[in-house]
């Protein structure tokens, strides 16, 4: 692996450094566009890129670098916006009380999930995962005071006392982006801590890691909960993207959708899953436009990916491949 | 010799009692007893598959003994878990090299540091530029004669610099003992000579439990060689007393003479 001063440096040359920097201005300038060619579509949609661009970050800190395949990342998602749409439902409006309840919440349930999971590996970590969010799932349709199998609409976005007004949407979106920014920022950090580099050994060679003194899985679980806690945020801002919830934001396609997004972006750079979920979400949108059967192209598209760029786009890009 | 003898189990810093392991119908560790003396350097030998390194794994805690128990220092290890005997400074390197190897090779070692430098739920600062970690990382591949290829992926690393790491990040963790398991497999001969040079300076201050099949290397390096058949120890003593030996004559010298 290159020393980070040699990566720093090297991200500052070449295509890769370039494409992510024109991608930050495009993504800074969506409101503008949407206020010049009055076209609100825009805005929805790069929100929902932004946001679900932070629950691949989130999956791809577990991923990408800890080796952890979890099926049911969708899971965090739907528990951050009910944990939204609950409280709004109850009364409870204010955003100091509501996204602190979903991190906490998300984290509780990855504290769950993971101290009964990553004892298993590879094809049976995936099936618990899954079947750990599936039982989450079949919770929220039978949640009959919060809509059932139907959803809840959410009637005022999450209140911060005049700080910020999420009802107004350029707002809103530049909330978002800063947001996503931070938690890249946060993730880069983390992952080049000593405790990133406990979790990436433990992705590389757990054995060694073991024999050479170290406990890893209550490392391994400490980053499943923060990328859970990271996810659930990401929930409560879909939550107040699309003043609705419903099962239907956790479904298993959506956690397929989320590993989807980090491969395809590339699982071992910083921005690799802006870059997936940007792709995916643009493809399966303009794909939808001229055909009814979006998946029949996005299908083989994505195991060209797999099969041809181990890197994903970013490793197309230049980028360095780390294993 | 039994002055030695009595000496090592007076103060052993290693000692196994009766330890057994069976697979199915296969006894692989059949009452081994042992005992190290601090400083000793301790060679087994034996053929293929006379259990060396189920009784490797199972003092690292791999494998769990089916009965006897081991002590290490004043405490029994016997059920203590993989990464706690790495703690009480119990270090091994494998038999195929066990790496990481999408980091360099300085990486490697400074994360084995790092494994002995308190807990590690240290999330802000680039674990890089830890000066704390890197120095000590530097000199324990100075060690091993690796230090010109510190900043090298251990995947651009050839095969024999490999082992050489092997034993230095062992060396980081500051053991009180190594398992080396057959370090010098695949080696070539140069190779060997040089790691036969590396061991020769750290015995004394380092206990070793040495696995190996290069009968020049065990012959050169220990200060008593036990030899392994079916799992079980048949001969143990030093080296003159095991080259003079009927039973491990026939039993394994003999064998490899005859098969070249």
């Amino acid at each position: 692996m290159k020393s980070p001063v040699e990566s720093w440096l090297g991200s500052w040359f070449g295509p890769r450094t370039a494409i992510n920097a024109v991608l930050l201005v495009i993504l800074a300038l969506v409101p503008v566009y949407a206020r010049l060619t009055g076209d609100p579509f825009a805005m929805t949609l790069f929100t929902r890129v932004v946001i679900l661009a932070m629950a691949a970050l989130s999956l791809n800190l577990i991923m990408g670098f800890g080796g952890m395949v979890s099926f049911g990342h969708a899971a965090y998602l739907g528990i951050g916006g009910y944990a939204v749409g609950i409280l709004a439902k109850e009364g409870l409006g204010s955003g100091f009380v509501q996204w602190p309840v979903a991190v906490a919440a998300s984290a509780l349930y990855a504290l769950v999930v993971g101290a009964l999971s990553l004892r298993t590996r590879g094809v049976y970590f995936i099936m618990i995962t899954l079947a750990f969010a599936q039982m989450i799932y079949y919770v929220a349709i039978g949640l009959d005071r919060y809509g059932g199998d139907d959803g809840l609409t959410i009637y005022r976005s999450s209140q911060f006392d005049g700080l910020v007004d999420l009802s107004n949407r350029t707002s809103f979106y530049y909330l978002c982006f800063a947001l996503l920014l931070a938690s890249i920022y946060l993730v880069w950090r983390i992952v080049n801590s000593r405790f990133g580099l406990v979790i990436q050994g433990a992705r590389s060679n757990e054995r060694r890691m073991l024999a050479i003194g170290f406990p890893t899985f209550r490392y391994k679980l400490a980053c499943f909960v923060i990328a859970g806690a990271l996810c659930g945020l990401a929930g409560a801002l879909l939550a107040n993207h699309t003043n609705f919830i419903s099962p239907a934001m956790m479904h298993w396609t959506r956690s397929g959708d989320l590993i989807v997004m980090a491969v395809l972006g590339g699982m071992h750079a910083m921005f690799g899953p802006l870059i997936g979920a940007l792709t995916f979400l643009l493809l399966e949108e303009g794909l939808s436009r001229v055909t009814d059967y979006p998946n029949l192209i996005l299908g083989p598209l994505l195991l060209m990916v797999a099969l041809y760029a181990h890197g994903g786009i970013d490793g197309l890009l230049g980028g360095a491949r780390r294993g | 010799m039994a002055c030695w003898e009595e000496r090592a189990v007076a103060e052993a810093l290693l000692e196994i009692e009766r330890l057994s392991k069976h697979f199915g119908g296969v006894v692989a560790s059949d009452a081994i007893s042992l005992a190290l003396g601090p400083g000793e350097l301790h060679a087994i030998i034996g053929p293929n598959g006379a259990g060396k390194t189920t009784l490797i794994g199972q003092l690292t805690g791999e494998i769990a003994p089916d009965g006897g128990r081991i002590r290490f220092g004043s405490r029994d290890i016997t059920a203590l878990p993989v990464y706690r005997r790495s703690r009480i400074g119990l270090a091994r390197s494998f038999q195929i090299s066990s790496l990481f190897p999408e980091f360099t090779a300085l990486d490697n070692v400074a994360l084995a540091v790092q494994a002995h430098s308190g807990h590690s739920f240290r999330f802000w600062r680039d674990a890089r530029r830890e000066q704390a970690l890197r120095e000590p990382a530097r000199r324990a591949l100075d060690r091993v004669a690796l230090a010109g290829r510190a900043d090298t992926r251990v995947a651009d690393l050839s095969h024999g610099e490999r082992r050489q790491l092997e034993i230095a990040m062992a060396l980081a963790t500051k053991p009180r003992m190594l398992l080396l398991d057959e370090p010098m497999a695949g080696m070539g001969p140069d190779e060997s000579a040089r790691l036969v040079g590396t061991l020769r300076a750290l015995k004394g201050g380092i206990t070793i439990l040495l696995i190996e099949h290069d009968m020049e290397a065990v012959f050169a390096l220990a200060d008593r060689i036990s030899v392994l058949v079916y799992g079980r120890i048949i001969a143990s003593g030093t080296p003159e007393t095991i080259r003079a030996d009927a039973a491990v004559r026939q039993a394994y010298l003999g064998e490899r003479q005859a098969h070249g």
